[in-house]
């Protein structure tokens, strides 16, 4: 459709000089880019930035006895104890269950959405549309569902003891754990691949098919390249929360094992420990950022 | 850009508040300024250790306003609500809580605007360390007569200045009586023991709560429940640790629903639960519940009103509502809990009295112990549970 | 564009494979809906046991009060969360995508964190904040500013605004801006140039990240619990506090509602393009 929008230059159209045009232009394109980003980063330093302040300001603090947070005593305790063993085993588990989700995700999402992508526009929208319904019911309804699903004697259960494998209980297991993050994960895949996907110029693919003789090459050649800010869009936005995940495996994993999100939850709630719990996700944050802008800024070569 | 100059002027609003640093803040952390700056009060349990506690006085039967209860889902009769409504002639706005801890983290930062609150017995006594309970004026809670002797003084609040008792129940084991025995015995082997839990595996359910879970340990080694000594914590926590492979899962929420649907056949958890539960099976005949013999978990959830309660006569006033002994029963008949209303009893049906289940015989009552607030103790707890767990 | 016929859609044995793995993907998202659904017409009170059909849920949720208000409320900070967040991300993509300015960095930095950050940290930092914020105000103008409504709209569009942003960056990057450039050469408002140009060219995106902010609205329980005030309590938070009083059809009821209403919101917008194209 955009190709239809492109004017066409009109005749006697006044002409300036070049150079100077530019420089003023550029000037220009920096103030109006200044002022788009206005509103959305004056929101985001008030309503997350500063209050993200107040969470470093209680990662110093102490946790006082009945659990209140004492806000005079300041000291590193609550770093020191992020090198503790049980943290470090729990945020490589962590980091091992998001890749994992992450690459499931991928592998299921890239030809799905490259599927809808290809599809005439206004079938495009509805089978989109349509990926996203069953998440508007509730979370934990659909989390505790699955349960149902894969209980000993729930239907995978009976279609495996049809196939004369036997009962199986995938409920409680690691495999259900995942299963549970990518089935809660995955639009969040679909939606930045699709996005990218359906805006590649099918005409080049189009001409790389007419020159290379393989689908194969054209797609690793061209698509594929073409698609990969969706990729990694999509690729950040399903690992970071899996390694925040806490329902999930709670609830599907009987909470055999405990990720980095239900340990963060426990510091808050259980243990009263806001000290603790605030330097824990502050350190989360840190490197996933740095990971996050490393990834974003050389993905394009080294994916 | 009405919108602009509207940021902009919250943000010079925010830094003013911010500018005064580290006091300003300091004034109002975790809830009680008081328990900030002075530490050392929140040694001091019990009900003197808020000095300067909030106070009104109220007549009985007075009204301030709407009543904004801040409660467990499912935790009141809906027609309760209704009848101190039309009684009174005050709305009653709900809101509701899963945990404890969620409900102590929302309120911990004042101004949460609610009035009546329903803490366990462990978090009564840390909300009122942390300055977060009225004192009660008594005169305006006739009722507080009804309340039954034993609870006129738990530990967490000697002497009912903060908390009136709401209901109350135990902590033990719903069983599968086809799947275990016949007629089970009372003891927390059935998850500890390996002898006892053969052929069990993968048919146990623990909740998954640091407190329940490392009391149910404890009570099977023969330790007090709210120990604070690190070997005996660490001996649970390897009990536990030693367990987990046998178990289904860790869970708080639905583990009556695994016992009822046959995933176990051993679940720990709360007793009103099961009961509702059984009541609602096919084959409940094939369950039971026990209220194992070392020892287990008691708890017993209170009415409090909070220190910055909007409306506090109308607060008070709801608390004596529900300590008529024909509200108290009429509760307790609606969801199976005990209730520690001794004047409800004569209201209260009977096949819920009779049943020891619900309230036990003064020879298991005797073996029955609350959680309490371990103080420094809490976050080993939490991380050697944790650490057991995977 | 291209139709099903084009040549740049595979052929054979590929494009077979493409479509069944979309329809198992399909199935794999809708499988637990299933469930889901004809569990909320289990007589049974227990969910994972079945009994016998009823309505009967269906019924107590129209005469439970607590639950209409929770959805009410839900779809009130849903709608207004999903078009604050929808128009503030897109104005994040548009500044980061296609302009160079000073802060660039910093403010692409800024934009990850609300992804990044666990959700009860989040939580905390807001409920500490609000109750800060309102503090504050109470000094200066005199006014009681309570949690509630509005504090859980502001805190949605915060986390939303990121989602919203990455998205329609994922569509705006590698775009070519050389169109809008010559448009905007042309015509003589800017204006004019975005909407006619770079909207239409972006839209997918935009429509991408609304869809990934209301999903992400009506699912969250944590920060909506925190920052909460009186009567303000949203249906997940309601379920979430039903769920750990154990699970009843109730809440299946409530749901199959929620997926059916959504449905028909989207079958409606559906029929509403189609009538607008044929006319």
């Amino acid at each position: 459709m955009s190709q239809t929008l492109a004017p066409t230059p009109e005749p006697g159209a006044p002409q300036h000089d070049p150079d100077e045009l530019e420089g003023r232009a550029a000037d220009a394109r920096s103030r109006r880019g200044a002022w788009i980003a206005l509103p959305p980063a004056a929101y985001l330093v008030l309503l997350f930035a500063l209050p993200l302040v107040i969470v470093l300001v209680y990662s110093f603090a102490t946790r006082g006895t009945t659990g209140q947070t004492i806000l005079s005593d300041w000291n590193l305790l609550s770093y020191r104890r992020l090198f503790d063993p049980l943290v470090r085993e729990i945020a490589l588990r962590s980091v091992g269950y998001a890749l994992v989700t992450t690459g499931i995700s991928l592998v299921l999402s890239y030809p799905f959405a490259y599927y809808i992508a290809t599809r005439s526009p206004r079938v495009r929208n509805v089978l989109l549309v349509l990926v996203m319904v069953p998440f508007w019911s509730n979370f934990l309804v659909r989390t505790y569902a699955w349960r149902v699903l894969l209980s000993s004697s729930g239907p995978v259960s009976q279609l495996t003891e049809l196939l004369g494998m036997g009962q199986t209980r995938l409920l409680f297991t690691t495999t259900a754990v995942v299963l549970g993050l990518v089935y809660g994960y995955m639009p969040f895949m679909i939606l930045p691949l699709y996005a990218a996907i359906e805006r590649i110029d099918l005409g080049l693919v189009e001409a790389a098919r007419d020159l290379y003789a393989s689908g194969t090459r054209a797609f690793w050649r061209v698509t594929w390249p073409l698609s990969r800010p969706g990729v990694i869009a999509g690729s950040i936005l399903v690992f970071i929360p899996s390694l925040g995940a806490y329902v999930t495996p709670e609830i599907l994993g009987g909470s055999k094992t405990t990720m980095l999100g239900s340990y963060i939850v426990r510091q808050f709630l259980s243990a009263r420990d806001w000290p603790f719990g605030s330097a824990l996700s502050f350190v989360v944050m840190a490197l996933m950022l740095a990971a996050t802008l490393i990834y974003f800024r050389t993905g394009g070569r080294t994916l | 850009m009405r919108k602009l100059i509207a940021l902009g002027a919250l943000l010079a609003l925010l830094l003013a508040a911010c500018s005064g640093g580290a006091t300003s803040v300091e004034e109002q952390a975790g809830g009680g300024g008081d328990a900030a700056a002075q530490p050392s009060a929140s040694e001091a349990a019990g009900s003197e250790a808020a000095p300067d506690s909030e106070t009104v006085s109220c007549e009985p039967g007075e009204t301030d306003g709407e009543l904004v209860l801040y409660n467990w889902t499912e935790y009141i009769d809906p027609e309760l609500v209704t009848k101190f409504t039309e009684e009174f002639g005050v709305d009653v706005i709900e809101d509701f809580y899963p945990s404890n801890e969620e409900m102590l983290a929302r309120v911990q930062g004042g101004g949460s605007g609610f009035d009546v609150v329903v803490p366990s017995d462990y978090m009564v006594g840390i909300m009122i360390d942390q300055g977060l309970l009225m004192q009660l004026d008594k005169s305006a809670i006739p009722n507080a007569d009804n309340v039954a002797e034993d609870f006129t003084s738990p530990p967490f609040d000697p002497e009912l200045a903060f908390s009136m008792p709401y209901q109350w129940g135990t902590t033990g084991i719903g069983l599968n009586t086809t799947e275990t025995a016949e007629d089970p015995e009372a003891t927390w082997g059935w998850i500890f023991d390996p002898e006892k839990a053969d052929g069990l595996d993968g048919q146990i359910s623990m909740l998954d709560d640091p407190r329940e879970a490392m009391a149910a340990a404890l009570s099977y080694l023969g330790h007090p429940i709210n120990s604070t000594d690190e070997a005996q914590l660490q001996e649970a926590a390897d009990l536990i640790a030693e367990t987990t492979d046998r178990l289904a899962a860790f869970d708080s929420d639905q583990y009556e629903d695994l016992l009822i649907s046959g995933e176990t056949a051993v679940a720990h958890g709360y007793s009103g639960d099961f009961f509702a539960a059984f009541d609602e099976a096919e084959d409940g005949d094939n369950f039971t519940y026990v209220i194992p013999e070392e020892g287990a978990v008691r708890w017993v959830d209170n009415m409090a009103i909070l220190a910055d309660a909007p409306h506090p006569c109308t607060a008070h006033t709801f608390l004596n509502f529900m300590l008529d002994a024909r509200n108290g029963a009429q509760l307790t008949n609606w969801n199976y809990y005990g209730s520690p209303n001794s004047a409800a009893e004569e209201f209260i049906d009977a096949e819920v009295l009779e049943d020891p289940a619900i309230y036990p015989p003064e020879d298991v009552l005797e073996n029955l112990q609350f959680i309490e607030d371990t103080g420094d103790a809490e976050t080993l707890y939490t991380d050697l549970f944790t650490q057991a767990k995977s | 564009m291209t139709g099903p016929g084009s040549t740049v859609e595979p052929r054979g044995a590929a494009r077979r494979l493409l479509a069944a793995n979309a329809w198992l993907v399909y199935a794999f998202f809708y499988a637990p809906i299933l469930v889901l659904i004809a569990l909320s017409f289990n007589e049974n009170r227990l969910v994972g046991v079945w009994r016998g059909f009823t309505f009967d849920w269906y019924g107590q949720m129209l005469s439970n009060g607590a639950v209409l208000r929770a959805i009410r409320n839900s779809l009130i900070v849903a709608a207004m969360s999903t078009v604050l967040a929808t128009v503030l991300g897109t104005a994040a993509a548009l500044s980061l995508e296609r302009f160079r300015f000073r802060g660039r960095q910093a403010f692409d930095a800024l934009l990850y964190l609300p992804v990044i950050v666990p959700d009860v940290t989040m939580a905390v930092m807001l409920l500490l904040f609000f109750v800060r914020a309102a503090d504050a105000m109470f000094v200066v103008s005199g006014a009681q500013v309570r949690l509630g409504l509005t504090t859980i709209t502001l805190s949605h569009v915060a986390f939303n605004i990121s989602f919203v942003a990455i998205v329609v960056r994922a569509r705006l990057a590698g775009m070519d801006p050389t169109l809008e450039e010559a448009a905007a050469d042309l015509y003589a408002s800017r204006w004019q140039a975005f909407r006619r140009v770079t909207l239409p060219q972006m839209a997918p995106g935009v429509l991408g990240g609304a869809l990934l902010a209301l999903t992400l609205s009506l699912d969250d329980v944590v920060i909506t619990s925190f920052v909460s005030g009186p009567g303000s309590t949203t249906l997940p938070v309601y379920v979430f506090g039903l769920v750990r009083r154990g699970v009843t059809p109730l809440i299946n009821a409530v749901s199959t509602a929620m997926l059916v209403a959504s449905m028909v919101l989207v079958l409606a917008s559906v029929l509403l393009q189609r009538r607008r194209e044929l006319s």
